[in-house]
């Protein structure tokens, strides 16, 4: 397995996290979160370092990593659309939702676009039934959807990424 | 409409939560004896609002008091439970109430040490809490020696990592000590060995933000709100097909028929309600008979046949297959899981294919009476109550809507397929 090097932003934020703890291995997950947030996914590399890193075992990194639903193992789309497929998301449409994302995209659950815009994924219910349909963008949540408001969202999207080319 | 205790302020900075009275409660708190905070809090009637009603001052008064150990207050901000969106919307509103809330409940306790377990996805709530704590410490409402007296309090913001059975309170614990959030066998109760094997208090956001105005105005004050033994006020959630779906702060004891539609503006669309969800999907359905009959309130709607649970009303309109609604929650829970006990694996497992057969076809006449069977099955036989989470949706769908899964196993298939 290839060596794995920590960033200096996250060397620097190790040791505050770990103080939040009387436990430094309870700091597992918050550091888990920082290497995702800056690679955008959790390398596997990422687990036998941080093991080392908090004295925990690579078995327990793994565990950890396997049963969160929000860790990334693979590289994905530079946005992570998230649908929400719970009974209120369900009732005000997110099924239709769904699908038209799938054909416009061209992808099917759990696909990335070829051109690594997007990420499709369904979640479960996301905490914000009351503007139902819901559907996350990274950590941004967009909310009372339609597909033409869903429509337009990603070909903004698609802009976005372009100019960022 | 009753008096607003909760969503009374909108307040996003520390100037402004001064401006409303806030601190007051906590200042006062570092005069009182802990056993005193204790009593009052008992005296409120104020009830676990995450869901299973436990009286708050009670769970308190559980953590030992000649413990040599340190002791803890986690704040459940997990939010899973579907058709739950209140504790957002407080965050939201106003996250110092939860922040003042926690230290009293630290006081109380004896801890010196809080932590906001907060779901991953509310990202931006999180670092609201984590501003407004920064600004707390600042201040000095926060921290070392609080208002001149000998007590400290730190607060702490944990996120999760997407797993809704983290919600489970000593699942979260597991999470917090940074491994997979499977709950624990219990005993012992977190109160005597919960976070970091100290006795810990861990209550739901809308809990701990109750506390300071309990403190402040008195627990006899507060028992005079709400109904019998449900005392206060509540939120609730309601999503669904009505006019006005949001989170609105109501006393316990309201006519579910005057909430819809004070509040709700009731049905949207001149639909007509066919069912009720009332305290988030776990919760057993009601006939819209049923539930234009009920008060909203711990007691009444236990003696509905439901509960109040979360407060997380889900409108369910003529027109919508039940069927199909309850695959959806069997989905929920069969992929929420955490896999350690085989009724609730296996069952989960078998309900939803059982019922995916009535939804795509090859449905059989005995199988809503499988399904029952299944469910009856992983009633109490499990280390959390997850398994049951499912099990009484799927007795109380069946129970109530017979006929349409009966329709399902005769035709074949889904006549109504409106919401697929
Ligand atoms: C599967 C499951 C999920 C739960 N999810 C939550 C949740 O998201 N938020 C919450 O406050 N309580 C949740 N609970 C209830 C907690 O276990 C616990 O009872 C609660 O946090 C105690 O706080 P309270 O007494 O203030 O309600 C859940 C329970 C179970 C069994
Ligand atoms: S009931 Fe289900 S979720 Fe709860 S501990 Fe057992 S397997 Fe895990
Ligand atoms: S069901 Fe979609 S946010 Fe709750």
């Amino acid at each position: 397995m290839k060596k794995f090097k920590f960033s200096e932003e996250f060397n620097r934020k190790v040791a505050p996290t770990v103080a939040r703890y009387p436990r430094a291995e309870a700091a597992l997950i918050p550091l888990m979160q920082e290497v995702q947030r800056e690679l955008g996914h959790f390398p596997d590399e990422a687990a036998q370092a941080l093991a080392g890193l908090l004295g925990v075992s690579y078995a327990r990194v793994k565990g950890v990593l396997t049963f969160y639903t929000m860790f990334r193992r693979e590289p994905g789309g530079k946005y992570l659309l998230q649908v929400c497929r719970n009974l209120s998301c369900h009732l005000a449409g997110s099924v239709k939702l769904l699908e038209y994302l799938k054909g416009r995209l061209g992808i099917e659950e759990g696909g990335t676009t070829h051109d690594g815009v997007f990420t499709l994924i369904t979640a479960e219910c996301l905490g914000a039934c009351g503007t139902a349909p819901v559907m996350m963008v990274n950590d941004d949540y967009h909310e009372s959807l339609t597909v033409e408001k869903l429509d337009k969202l990603i070909s903004d999207l698609r802009a976005a990424a372009k100019a960022h080319k | 409409m009753g008096e607003q205790i909760l969503l009374k302020h909108k307040v996003v900075s520390l100037d402004g939560y001064k401006a409303s009275g806030g601190w007051t409660a906590l200042e006062k708190a570092t005069r009182m004896e802990p056993a005193a905070i204790i009593d009052e809090v008992k005296k409120s009637g104020l009830r676990g609002r995450g869901g299973a009603g436990f009286p708050a001052g009670l769970k308190w008064s559980f953590i030992p008091k000649d413990s040599p150990k340190e002791r803890y207050v986690v704040c459940n901000a997990d939010e899973g439970e579907p058709g739950t969106f209140k504790d957002r919307e407080l965050i939201r509103m106003n996250p110092y109430l939860l922040i003042e809330g926690m230290a009293i409940a630290g006081r109380a306790i004896g801890a010196r040490t809080g932590y906001i377990y907060i779901r991953g996805e509310f990202a931006r709530e999180a670092a609201l809490l984590e501003k407004c704590i920064g600004e707390a410490k600042v201040s000095g409402f926060l921290g070392d020696k609080l208002f001149g007296s000998a007590f400290g309090f730190d607060l702490h913001v944990h996120k999760g990592a997407g797993a809704y059975i983290c919600g489970e309170e000593t699942a979260l614990l597991e999470s917090i000590e940074g491994r997979r959030g499977q709950p624990r066998l219990k005993p012992p109760y977190p109160a005597v060995e919960g976070l970091f094997a100290c006795p810990t208090v861990i209550n739901n956001v809308e809990t701990l933000a109750a506390v300071p105005a309990i403190i402040e105005r008195g627990g006899a004050w507060y028992a005079g709100i709400g109904a019998g033994k449900s005392t206060g006020t509540k939120l609730f959630s309601i999503s669904g097909p009505v006019k006005k779906p949001g989170v609105y702060e109501a006393d316990l004891g309201i006519p579910f028929k005057t909430f819809l539609e004070d509040y709700a503006g009731g049905m949207a669309d001149g639909k007509k309600l066919k069912a009720v969800i009332p305290g988030g999907s776990s919760t057993p359905v009601l006939t819209a008979e049923e539930a234009l009959n009920a008060k909203l309130d711990y007691e009444s709607l236990a003696a509905a046949g439901s509960m109040l649970g979360s407060g997380g009303i889900i409108v369910i309109a003529e027109g919508t297959c039940m069927v199909d609604a309850l695959l959806v929650l069997a989905k929920f829970y069969h992929h929420e899981s955490c896999g350690q006990c085989t009724p609730c694996r296996e069952g989960a497992g078998w309900t939803e294919t059982v019922l995916r057969r009535f939804e795509e076809g090859g449905a059989k006449p005995g199988d809503a009476d499988l399904l029952l069977s299944i469910a009856n099955n992983m009633m109490g036989r499990t280390i959390c109550p997850l398994a049951d989470a499912l099990a009484m949706p799927v007795i109380s769908f069946i129970a109530k809507f017979r006929d349409e899964f009966d329709a399902h196993a005769a035709g074949n298939t889904c006549r109504m397929g409106a919401s697929r």
